[in-house]
């Protein structure tokens, strides 16, 4: 009697699972449908994005700035006389997902352009995929400086880690005045490497030390051993250019262990999740961003209260960069005079003096733009605007 | 005479492949041939751990590990190679070949050498113990190839060239390999030393008494299996723009361990089966995004509750195609 | 020499709760030689609950105000958790292992392994993959020891940690169920012939080892801050490596096991680098497999042909 019940539930099963595959034109979380239109009536544009996983702070933010330039565009009549659609793919954090839904959007969707990534690791590999298929990419916000070297199809809108590591570095050295810094970084990450390597090239060129160097991988939620060694350093403050989440539990660590040394880092720390894992512990420490929303530029003033308006929350450096990285992919379309990947990449490689939210914007020749950096601190719960250091 | 159909057999096979690449590369697009490429790549993975999990019985579920030393050990050397063969080659597809084929059997051999190293304490252990051995030894090679500063760490290993490690992995090499391992491992199953390694299966304590030297066909058999999982790694990197440990989890292992099982433990045919399955499979989940990976592991437990020995069994594909008296069923599972 | 006492405390601590986990290992393989995968999902489970449970009885007003939670409640938190880890435990065994008791070893094996990426996964669908902050169920209060600084949530998981296994262990020596647990880890089939209820036993076992990896989960919660669906999947690896270390099927060595690869991973943290933290717990699970198979306080059993 057990025999027909067995193939009786692996019937059902395989029943079910052909279902499930079936029903897979629902989209889920915000999607395109895999039923692409042909491009006649309009552009189709690719975002692939961290929505899910431990930076999904990142990556929805990005959309929604991304979301929100696109319909301003659709609304002011679209351009080259289309509309333009666009197809987010999420990449869940994982750099092997970066490479496939690239895959994914240049082969399914058919996309003439690409935004994306935030995270420097899945912009390498996604770009890589992008490079080989020569359909250009725009990262909003990675800052690794190797993203933009893997071709001349990629390019980026915010500046890039030799920078960022200067600019922080100059900040402990003149505003902090602060000698000797320990720093505590994100093995698994190579936006923490990078920005590590820079801040301690910035920072020993200033005249400063680095006492010690401790190191984690994403992911972790032990740092007693790390923070205990630096506890028993001679280091004022610690620079941890990681994300988020880990940089939340690191303060509270060192909170926990008496460590009561400031802590600087840079944009991998904007989201809403650090003050919330980081508490009170956070308080007192310093990062460098792209944006500030209590910046007095009128621009950026317009973005934040449209962006307020649209989706009820204020928009993170990420948001800003999301929106002005479509921003310029729209006008470089609007340039190009026609709805081709070579032509559009010409045309963004030409982009000068271009006013962006956070800045002007010039393509320079390694398809980097030059822009000038915030410092914010956190107070409350909150991030301000300390401070602003140009290139 | 018989030799000479046998180059005659390998070449005609050789060529098929090549023609069907023509059609496959051109009919197709990137994304689907993508998938046909890692099913190819599944394949091997399959067959090969079948070699030891199936046809020996002993079960190892790290063999993510042994993919990585391929994958890093022929990218590597690919890289290394590059240059002296080019330079005596000149920049030509046939340099590439070379280069690739090279770079693949160095990677075979450090994945078969760490095979040999992991496996001689390991097989001393059985069942649970064996596994969870196994298990700890893929982890840490992931994490030593994590702390490896010459190979780029966790980010991983990309070569000289900014946009990646050189794309040599096509249709053509994927499946020529395929062929060549499906062909090694089903001679090496259906001869007297497979035969013997059936036998430890069974019962390894008869076959010790029948003065079968078990421990050496243990290990030589965890050496190859290692070896071919080697030989995946080095096709998939070549496939990817670099090689990093996160590619090689304990997922992945998982995933090498479902091909096994869903095609059935100890067959050749099924593991070929269940290599292709789960490429196949996992694309068309990718739909459900978040959903996915929650239906696979559904999927994995229905199976071992409501039908453990997977498709095929122990049998073959042949087999279900004898007329004479069926083969008495051998004993299921390990 | 107090950044040495700083690691000691900081390993035993986090052993103290690999060794709850440990004991759900132990406990289970003693009696069906399964090792059950799914119980470092158990545990993860039983932490969200705890998280959950807390939030539902207003903790966040307690936080807000900068009341501390009332220690009633947080022992509700506790009971609350460690009653539904306990139901899932069962759950789990009732659904997914009892159909496979009576195969060869190797489906159980990969049927838990099913069973714990199916949970890893339904928890990263149902509790949102990003990390969490997990309530101050109890506050956290530091004080100085000789430059050492201790938490009381780190004297608390000693104290918990301590009571569960001592009770555990009463439970064991002193009941009928204990008896019967113990019982079944000689041979499961003599047990059943004289007379007990093995499902019951087994049921219970589950429900007990499940109930002390719930536990662990909220303490583990209250000491590193952050929780996420996956916390389950290395932390229960360690402690079944604990569980082998102090001799699988015995429950004062899971506790010695937990301890010891506790203070391994938080020394090699400390003074070799942080990346080989998890290292060392395989190496050590390789060396004792190859040196003592039966652990330090286990018993060598002989296989008869």
């Amino acid at each position: 009697m057990r025999i027909p019940r067995r193939t009786l539930i692996s019937g059902l099963g395989s029943a079910a699972m052909a279902l499930a595959v079936g029903c897979k034109k629902k989209p889920a979380g915000g999607t395109s449908s895999s039923d692409s239109s042909a491009t006649a009536t309009e552009i189709v544009i690719g975002h692939y994005a961290s929505m899910t996983g431990s930076t999904a702070h990142f990556g929805q933010d990005t959309d929604r700035g991304v979301r929100l330039a696109m319909d301003e565009a659709n609304a002011k009549g679209g351009v080259l006389g289309k509309k333009l659609r666009v197809v987010t793919l999420d990449t869940r954090g994982d750099s092997a997902e970066a490479a496939s839904a690239v895959n994914r959007l240049i082969d399914v969707e058919k996309v003439t352009a690409l935004l994306g990534e935030v995270a420097s690791s899945l912009s390498l590999a996604g770009g890589r995929v992008a490079q080989r298929r020569k359909i250009p990419m725009i990262s909003p916000t990675s800052t690794n400086p190797k993203v933009t070297e893997v071709g001349d199809y990629i390019f980026r809108v915010c500046f890039i880690d030799p920078f960022q590591g200067k600019v922080m570095a100059t900040f402990a050295r003149q505003n902090l005045k602060l000698d000797q810094v320990a720093i505590l970084k994100d093995v698994k990450n190579d936006y923490s490497i990078g920005l590590a390597d820079a801040f301690r090239k910035s920072f020993t060129a200033l005249g400063g030390t680095i006492v010690v160097e401790q190191s984690y991988s994403q992911g972790d939620t032990d740092f007693s051993a790390q923070v205990t060694a630096i506890r028993g350093s001679a280091a004022k403050a610690i620079f941890v250019p990681g994300y988020y989440s880990e940089v939340g539990s690191i303060a509270r660590t060192a909170a926990r262990l008496g460590l009561k040394i400031p802590l600087l880092g840079g944009d991998g720390w904007d989201s809403p999740d650090l003050f919330k894992i980081g508490g009170d512990a956070i308080d007192g420490s310093y990062f460098s961003d792209h944006f500030a929303p209590d910046l007095a530029t009128e621009q950026a003033k317009q973005f934040v209260a449209k962006f307020t308006a649209k989706y009820g929350v204020p928009p993170s450096g990420l948001g800003a960069l999301g929106y002005e990285a479509a921003e310029v992919l729209v006008d470089a379309i609007r340039r190009a005079g026609k709805d081709e990947p070579t032509a559009i990449r010409d045309a963004i490689a030409q982009t000068k003096d271009f006013e962006g939210v956070t800045g002007k914007i010039t393509m320079d020749a390694q398809r980097n733009p030059q822009k000038s950096a915030v410092v914010l601190k956190v107070e409350g719960g909150k991030a301000k605007f300390e401070t602003s250091i140009a290139p | 005479m018989h030799r000479a159909l046998r180059v005659a057999g390998v070449a005609g096979v050789l060529l098929a492949i090549y023609a069907l690449q023509f059609g496959i590369e051109n009919g197709l697009n990137d994304y689907v041939q993508r998938i046909v490429l890692l099913a190819g790549i599944n394949i091997i993975l399959a067959v090969g751990l079948n070699l030891i999990n199936g046809t020996t019985g002993q079960f190892s579920i790290g063999h993510a590990g042994f993919m990585a030393v391929g994958a890093y050990g022929a990218a590597y050397v690919g890289v290394k190679l590059a240059g002296p063969v080019h330079a005596s080659l000149g920049p030509g597809a046939l340099a590439n070949a070379v280069i690739f084929n090279l770079a693949l059997l160095a990677g075979a051999l450090f994945a078969g050498i760490s095979g040999l190293i992991v496996g001689m304490p390991s097989l001393r252990l059985r069942g649970d113990y064996l596994a969870v051995v196994t298990l700890g030894f893929g982890e840490i090679i992931r994490i030593l190839f994590n702390n490896a500063t010459f190979l780029g760490s966790a980010t991983g290993y990309f070569g000289d060239d900014p946009s990646g490690l050189p794309a040599y992995t096509n249709f053509f090499w994927v499946y020529a390999w395929v062929c060549a391992i499906v062909v090694l491992i089903h001679n090496l199953t259906f001869s007297q030393t497979g035969r013997s390694l059936i036998a430890i299966r069974e019962d390894e304590i008869a076959a010790e008494a029948m003065a079968t030297p078990t421990t050496r066909l243990k290990v030589t058999a965890f050496a190859i299996s290692a070896a071919t999982a080697g030989i995946a790694g080095g096709l998939f990197a070549h496939m990817q723009a670099g090689v990093r440990p996160e590619d090689f989890r304990f997922e992945k292992s998982i995933d090498m361990i479902v091909m096994i099982i869903v095609g059935g433990l100890g067959s050749i045919s099924g593991a070929i089966f269940g290599g292709i399955f789960l490429a196949v499979s996992l694309e068309l989940m990718r739909d459900l995004q978040q959903y996915r990976l929650v239906l696979y592991a559904l999927l994995l437990i229905v199976i071992m509750i409501v039908r453990p020995q997977g498709l095929l069994g122990t049998r073959e594909l042949h087999h279900l195609f004898r007329r004479r008296a069926k083969p008495t069923p051998p004993a299921e599972g390990a | 020499m107090t950044q040495f006492l700083q690691q000691i405390i900081n390993g035993l601590s986090l052993g103290s709760i690999y060794a709850l986990i440990a004991l759900g290992y132990t406990m289970v393989y003693g009696i069906l030689k399964l090792i059950n995968f799914a119980h470092g999902e158990v545990f993860m489970v039983g932490a969200y609950t705890g998280l959950h449970a807390a939030s539902a009885l207003g903790i966040d007003a307690y936080e807000a105000s900068g009341r501390s939670f009332p220690l009633y409640l947080a022992l509700l938190v506790l009971v609350v958790a460690m009653a539904a880890a306990a139901t899932l435990g069962m759950l789990i065994e009732f659904l997914a292992y009892r159909p496979v008791r009576t195969a060869p070893r190797l489906t159980p094996l990969i049927t838990a392994i099913g069973v714990s990426l199916f949970l890893q996964n339904a928890g990263m669908l149902v509790f949102s993959p990003n990390p969490q902050r997990y309530p101050a169920i109890l506050r956290e209060v530091r004080f100085e020891l000789f430059g050492v600084i201790v938490t009381n949530i780190k004297l608390t998981i000693f104290g918990v940690a301590l009571a569960l296994m001592l009770s555990l262990h009463l439970l064991v020596q002193k009941t009928w169920t204990g008896r019967a647990m113990r019982a079944l880890s000689f041979n499961i089939d003599a047990a059943k012939l004289m007379g007990i209820d093995t499902n019951r036993v087994i049921r219970s076992t589950f429900a007990i080892g499940s109930a002390l990896a719930a536990a662990g989960g909220i303490l583990f919660g209250l000491d590193q801050i952050t929780i996420t669906p996956l916390m389950g999947v290395l932390t229960g690896l360690k402690a079944f490596v604990a569980a082998v270390l102090g001799g699988i099927g015995s429950i004062p060595g899971a506790v010695v096991g937990g301890l010891l690869i506790g203070l391994a991973e938080q020394l090699t943290a400390g003074y070799l680098s942080p990346a080989y933290r998890d290292a060392i717990t395989f190496v050590i699970l390789i060396g004792i497999l190859l040196l003592k198979p039966e652990g330090l306080l286990g018993v060598v059993r002989v296989e008869k042909v």
